[in-house]
């Protein structure tokens, strides 16, 4: 199953993988029994044989009943545990700790595309992520339009983006690699075309594209963001910015929020949204 | 006899299960006012708003229409028709009353540009307090039709239900009210 | 003038796109054909008379029934368009009918599939269920009515308004909502869904709601004080205590969808700021809201199921129920556990580990109860003479199904698990597997059970089976599909994709089993018309044609419309059961003799109130604000008009029930 959950290409996808074949054969476990049970008997108590025992009256004691409250809750005792402990351990928050340092990508959810923005390497995105392998990769994430969830299926987690909030979320590619990302969570018509590549690299190569993204002409300003990003187009084609404002994703995380004394919707110092 | 008395008490019992969903709304409208009444946007908060002596005359009209209800229902078990009636008018006017102070200070709120579209903690506000007054309002109502059956038919058991009804529903506004005097006005004022 | 008039209406608010000017000649065709139909034989005042103004529970019931079977072609038939969509819409294929990919654009795609979740869950599932418990619960505990017929009337009546009103964007207006069955906001807000669409929705859930609300406090006021006379509530049949557990969910958990949907509706009408992203709104506040309603919602759904088929295994195992006390206990867990889970729908907003884990545990404990359930009926096969016919047969689908579906629910309930798999359509595949194998199979198998009770004659058996055997396998090569492209990372809702992700095969398979599934509901159409055909030799002359164990059975089939000319006294569990085993027969002319009967009399007044509301809700979604008033107030002066009716009962002689009675047990 190439390209799914059951092909993970980073340290988190694969302890989810993992963890969702642990969890399905502890189920397993108390389903197989379960179904050949109702099979057997269903074949062995049909009405049409006459030699098996019958006993309209038997409806099991205090202590039968009890029994079947308590292998399920056997298995769901041994299932909370590795609940509490996996959800640590995969809180989407959770820095991964790896040798490097890791990378920051600011995430923009938008009708229908996704903006991201590399704050130290100071260049933009949309739709296309590249970085380098065997890195962590802390995105950052918030909306510009309705709630979306921010996917890539061979990396792991998925997170929601919601306008006037930031969420996070740390993923690591293993080797190199590329693969599809994706909104998960409906957000109006462009909602299936919302699809990106994420391309995990060499260090090298990856510096390689940040300078070529650098030399490109287009450049991200807060008028250009208004005039050619937040109006909604679907399917949209990568592009790339060789520059971007440094406040405008905080500009688009408070616009929501922090209104200016006249109640309209307040702008960064300087800029208005 | 026994019948009627039965189905009295099945009624009754149904009243209270639909008082317990419309706790749950107030509830959901309380829950939904907690968590946006800092969300003032930049707008007229609790504090600039509210002034307590009106809340505090609002709470006092009702609390007494709840006692001439209560008197009401007295009057009612004894079979007294026109003193029924007459503490039925006494608890309208009372509510009438409360309903015009609410109102009254609604339009003071919108006329200095406060009105529900002005953030997330007036649309709050305006819904779970306006939410109240519509009762108020449907109770008023009520009483009008209470006093027509009264008039009409005179204590019949059929008549007498609805008005043990009509104090129940009443006596629960006049709790929810509390419940909104300390929350809202209360605790907007601190 | 004319915005006084029209509100919001205009003239291209007319149907005039392909699938509004299909769905208002189905409705205007259907209805000339069946207005026709009752014309010439001249139906219309006993239809009048006899049904629509009836209060009784059974009339009901069958109305209901009726309501949900047509709602079940129409949310089918969504269902069918959504899946030829997504089996045709790989890649970059030239579209059909003007659509960019397959034959319907994303906005009509998400329309239809919003259109699909909530016509299923409200008007299918919930009215079936209403139907089955009120032609059933009020026989198994002895009674004659519900506590409140009008309101029962009521409550019927709004759910077919909201089923109309779901339904009228066809001929007013074109577009439905697009924001899937929950309409999460901001996407629902009118910044992004500018249209009438989620109007609709919100007024079709506000009235279908109501009516729910008040059946919910009907029944549960019936169960608690009209039992017969013995009945304890530990004597209840399991169907009356699953039915009274999912009523205490309907009244606790309703009321926050209505306030929450009407809230929604507030910021859209009146520019209020709830959910909106600005001015200080809280998009997260109404999704932590809805699925407050939204998972007790489920258990509403599947309980009273665990209570069919725990009257059908015993039944047709010929034994009582194995452990009923762990039977009731694991009802009463669910009911109370289902409002401690709600955050489980939404670990990937970020929570934070410790609430995500707390919520998960809280999930996965749920799966103990129902476990033991399955057990118990598991339990009760044991040592039993087990007849396999058509109800039992869904029983073994059920278990077959649920047991796989209640584990990928568990998954689920694992954060870090979910955070793989959460809106995919491993997702989509998994509650569909719940809702199909619990719900759906429960309400076949119900129905089929308790059809000669109610008519008089039973099903037929062989035509029932295949269409059994139609839906297992259909549902296996609909939904097995969706679990591997959830694996395969395939989100639901997509109305294209790209042909390289491979997805396509498994979608044309799912499309396919899709086929077999309208397949098996032809087939079990076919079975209600045969068996009518074939009523003479399937006559229930007995009244008990399963040997069956509560008090429902004691009476003649069809059941008369006062139920019981006597009212039976219990002492015991499967107190029809024990009746037969001490030799005590039904139909036998009482010692003492019959009664005096008191029935509550015919009200239309339930269609015109329902109908005012109708006028309100349309007249709220377009702005026509006279028409909003008039509907208001016309409802208003209904329900005082009713409260100065205290002329609501009538009584049957004694002499008339042994008359009625005699001729029931002739048969």
């Amino acid at each position: 199953m190439s390209g799914g959950v059951f092909d993970p290409q980073g340290p988190i996808a694969l302890q989810e993988r993992d963890l969702i074949i642990i969890a399905v054969s502890l189920m397993l476990l108390i389903a197989i029994p379960m179904l050949i049970l109702l099979y057997t008997f269903a074949w062995k108590y049909r009405a049409g044989n006459k030699k098996a025992a019958y006993d309209p009256q038997h409806v099991g004691n205090a202590l039968k009943q009890l029994t079947w409250w308590a292998i399920p809750a056997a298995i769901i005792a041994v299932i909370a545990v590795i609940n509490w402990q996996s959800t640590h351990a995969l809180d989407p928050y959770k820095p991964i700790v790896s040798g490097r340092p890791p990378l920051t990508i600011e995430v923009v959810a938008l009708e229908w595309k996704w903006l991201f923005i590399y704050p130290a390497q100071g260049i933009a995105t949309v739709n296309f992520i590249q970085f380098p392998e065997q890195t962590p990769i802390h995105f950052v994430l918030t909306a510009d339009a309705p709630m979306s969830s921010f996917w890539i299926p061979q990396l792991g987690s998925q997170i929601y983006a919601m306008a006037a909030m930031e969420t996070q979320l740390d993923l690591m590619a293993s080797a190199t690699g590329t693969y599809v990302g994706k909104d998960t969570e409906i957000n109006g018509a462009g909602y299936s075309g919302m699809t990106f590549l994420a391309r995990s690299t060499s260090q090298n190569d990856f510096n390689a594209w940040v300078a070529s993204v650098k030399d490109s002409s287009n450049t991200l300003t807060v008028d250009e963001y208004k005039n050619t990003l937040l109006p909604p187009s679907e399917n949209d084609p990568p592009a790339f910015y060789s520059s971007v404002d440094p406040y405008l994703f905080t500009a688009i995380l408070t616009k929501y929020n922090a209104p200016s004394p006249t109640g309209t919707p307040m702008a960064f110092p300087g800029m208005q949204m | 006899m026994e019948k009627i008395m039965e189905k009295n008490d099945t009624h009754a019992f149904g009243f209270w299960v639909y008082l317990m969903t419309d706790i749950i709304i107030f509830g959901v409208l309380f829950a939904v006012y907690m968590v946006l009444r800092a969300n003032t946007f930049g707008g007229p908060t609790s504090n600039d708003l509210f002034s307590l002596p009106t809340a505090l005359v609002n709470t006092l009209v009702l609390l007494t229409s709840s006692f001439t209800c209560g008197l009401m229902t007295l009057a009612a078990r004894k079979g007294k028709v026109n003193q029924t009636i007459a503490w039925l008018i006494a608890t309208f006017a009372l509510g009438a009353t409360f309903l015009a102070l609410e109102l009254g200070e609604f339009s003071r709120f919108i006329a200095i540009g406060a009105s529900w579209q002005r953030s997330a903690f007036l649309s709050s506000f305006f819904t779970l307090v306006g939410t109240h007054g519509l009762h108020i309002a449907v109770g008023l109502l009520w009483i009008i039709v209470a006093i027509v059956q009264l008039k009409l038919r005179g204590l019949t058991p059929g008549v007498t239900s609805k008005l043990t009804r009509f104090a129940l529903f009443w006596h629960f506004l006049d709790i929810v009210w509390i419940f909104i005097f300390t929350t809202v006005y209360l605790m907007g004022m601190l | 003038m004319e915005h006084f008039f029209l509100g919001d209406l205009t003239w291209s608010d007319l149907p005039h796109q392909w699938f509004t000017i299909g769905g208002t000649g189905a409705i205007i065709v259907g209805g000339i054909i069946v207005a026709a139909v009752i014309t010439y034989f001249k139906r219309w005042t006993w239809l009048w008379k006899e049904w629509l103004t009836s209060t009784d529970p059974k009339k009901i019931g069958i109305m209901y029934i009726v309501m949900a079977s047509l709602m079940l072609f129409r949310g089918g038939l969504d269902a069918i368009m959504i899946w030829i969509q997504q089996a045709i819409s790989a890649g970059n294929a030239p579209g059909y009918l003007g659509a960019a990919h397959g034959y319907l654009d994303a906005s009509h795609f998400q329309q239809i599939f919003t259109a699909h979740g909530d016509i299923m869950v409200f008007f299918v599932t919930m009215g079936f269920f209403f139907g089955i418990m009120n032609l059933i619960v009020p026989l198994q505990i002895g009674a004659r009515d519900l506590a409140f017929p009008f309101l029962n009337s009521l409550g019927f009546w709004l759910y077919v308004a909201g089923a109309v009103f779901i339904n009228m964007f066809f001929v007013v207006g074109g577009e439905f909502a697009a924001s899937g069955w929950l309409s999460l906001p901001p996407l629902s807000e009118i910044q992004f869904s500018p249209g009438t669409g989620v109007d609709y929705w919100v007024w079709s859930l506000q009235i279908s709601g109501l009516g729910s609300l008040l059946g919910g406090i009907n029944f549960i006021v019936t169960i608690l004080k009209m039992r017969v006379k013995g009945m304890k509530l530990m004597m209840m049949p399991l169907f009356t205590w699953t039915s009274l557990c999912s009523m205490v969910l309907v009244v606790a958990s309703f009321p926050v969808l209505t306030i929450t949907t009407l809230l929604l509706w507030f910021d859209r009408f009146f520019g209020m700021h709830f959910f909106t992203s600005g001015f200080g709104g809280n998009p997260m506040l109404y999704v932590n809201l809805i699925w407050m309603w939204g998972h007790p919602e489920v258990y509403i759904l599947v309980i009273p199921a665990f209570g069919i088929f725990s009257e059908i295994v015993a039944t047709f195992s010929g034994k009582k129920i194995f452990g009923y006390v762990s039977m009731v206990c694991s009802a009463i867990a669910i009911t109370l556990l289902s409002f401690l889970v709600w955050l489980h729908h939404f670990f990937t907003m970020g929570a934070g580990a410790d609430v995500d884990a707390f919520f998960g545990i809280m999930t996965g404990i749920i799966a103990i109860p129902t476990a033991a359930q399955i057990f118990n009926w598991i339990a009760t096969m044991f040592r039993g003479r087990i007849r396999f016919t058509t109800p039992m047969m869904y029983f073994m689908g059920f278990v077959s199904l649920f047991t796989f579906g209640g584990m990928a629910g568990v998954l689920l309930s694992i954060p870090g698990a979910d955070f793989e798999l959460h809106n995919s359509l491993f997702l989509v595949a998994h509650f569909h597997t719940m809702i199909v194998s619990a719900a759906l199979f429960g309400i076949f198998a119900g129905i089929t059970y308790w059809f000669p009770k109610v008519f008089g004659f039973t099903l037929n058996e062989k035509i029932g089976r295949r269409a059994f055997w139609l839906w297992i396998v259909g549902f296996f090569m609909s939904f097995v599909p969706l679990y591997i492209l959830g694996f395969l990372g395939a989100t639901r809702r997509l109305d294209h994709y790209a042909a390289s992700t491979g997805w396509q095969p498994f979608f044309i398979i799912a499309a396919t089993g899709v086929c077999i599934i309208a397949a098996a509901v032809i087939t079990q159409a076919w079975q209600v018309i045969v068996s009518i055909r074939d009523r003479r030799q399937n006559t229930d002359t007995t009244g008990d044609p399963w040997d069956g164990h509560t008090l429902e059975w004691a009476t003649a089939s069809p059941v008369p419309f006062y139920n019981f000319a006597k009212t039976p006294v219990v002492d015991g569990r499967d107190a029809f059961w024990e009746m037969k085993k001490r030799g005590e027969r039904p139909g036998i002319l009482p010692p003492d003799g019959y009664d005096d009967i008191t029935l509550s009399k015919n009200t239309g007044m339930a269609i015109y109130l329902s109908g005012f509301v109708f006028l309100a809700a349309f007249g709220l979604v377009w702005h026509i604000i006279w028409l909003a008033l008039l509907g208001i107030f016309g409802a208003i002066a209904c329900v005082i008009i009713r409260s100065f009716d205290e002329d609501t009962e009538y009584v049957l002689p004694a002499a008339e029930v042994e008359r009625l009675e005699k001729l029931a047990w002739k048969k």
